[in-house]
């Protein structure tokens, strides 16, 4: 039970901008809407950052990889959450074996 | 409605997103490990953070020596959202106090804001309402952290069981969950390359950064500009 001090500046840094987020729009004078383009990028901001942390496991690492990811996508327009994760896992696993 | 009546019918509310958090926070604690960290750490993480999305990716980015500003920029970018919710509702709240205010601030999550609003559709959004319906899945969240972290340590190396692998998978479940159509697919595509290449070219941390740039940028292009609000 030791805890890093890097680690925790980290985690210390991440709480506070995470908890920025959160209360900056309960402060905001006027609410805050937005249309357009500006609506576009920000509701992009999500899956763009999601995509941008994983792809380079998904694209970059190998051939397993880079099949489990597609027939993971395939699961994930069907199964729920969890199951989506255990398709991905179960299907890396087996085709790093054959690899 | 007084009070206990309504914390009763945000906890009914709120039930199925609890059942969900336990999973995946076992998860959360168990990859934690394998990546290094400590059970506490993983645990604190779910304390100060509590922001799922956000402590996967971090995971994903962890290495040793920490990228502290990595980090701290994957954070904000994915949690921006939260800034937008905080403003739609505030509008349909009651008479929050000053300290309930930076209180429900600190436990506003995706699902919790879900539920407030589609309750709004019919009665203001009361302190008690709002602080049982989001209060009680930093609960679950930190509890089932500390005891994945603990299981997981236990595991041995991650890779071995595709654990690794884990993140991807979840996080294209995570993405099909936000798919709305021909904008998401521009958004996708345009970060992927941008993320796939930075990293060839310029290694980490600079993949996520350029990916999230150029998933915001083509959605900016992509989308109709429209001055008048609809």
């Amino acid at each position: 039970m030791s805890v890093d001090p890097v680690t925790l500046v980290a985690i210390i840094a991440m709480a506070i901008v995470t908890y920025l987020t959160r209360v900056a729009g309960l402060f905001v004078a006027d609410r805050l809407t937005l249309h357009g383009r500006a609506k576009a990028a920000f509701d992009a901001i999500p899956p763009a950052v999601l995509v941008a942390v994983i792809a380079p496991t998904a694209l970059t690492t190998g051939w397993p990889e880079t099949a489990a990811a597609a027939v993971t996508i395939l699961a994930a327009t069907r199964l729920p959450l969890l199951a989506t994760v255990a398709v991905g896992v179960l299907v890396v696993v087996a085709l790093r074996a054959i690899a | 409605m007084n009070p206990p009546a309504t914390a009763r019918e945000g906890v009914r509310d709120i039930l199925p997103a609890m059942i969900a958090a336990v999973p995946i926070a076992l998860l959360f604690g168990a990859l934690a490990v394998g990546k290094g960290l400590s059970v506490l750490e993983a645990g604190l993480m779910s304390i100060f953070v509590f922001a799922g999305g956000a402590q996967f990716a971090a995971l994903e980015l962890w290495t040793y020596p920490v990228p502290v500003l990595a980090l701290t920029f994957s954070t904000l970018l994915i949690n921006a959202r939260h800034t937008l919710m905080g403003a739609s509702l505030v509008p349909k709240m009651g008479a929050f106090s000053l300290l309930q205010r930076l209180g429900a601030a600190g436990v506003l999550t995706d699902e919790a804001w879900a539920l407030a609003e589609r309750r709004a559709l019919e009665r203001r959004i009361t302190p008690a309402y709002w602080f049982a319906v989001a209060g009680i899945l930093p609960v679950v969240w930190i509890g089932c952290t500390f005891l994945g972290a603990w299981l997981g340590s236990f595991l041995g190396d991650p890779r071995q069981l595709g654990a690794d692998f884990a993140f991807t998978a979840l996080f294209i479940g995570l993405i099909a969950g936000l798919w709305k159509g021909r904008a998401t697919a521009i958004v996708v595509t345009a970060s992927a390359v941008a993320s796939a290449l930075a990293y060839v070219l310029a290694g980490p941390p600079w993949h996520v950064a350029a990916g999230a740039f150029a998933g915001i940028a083509a959605a900016w292009a992509a989308a109709t500009p429209d001055r008048a609000p609809s």
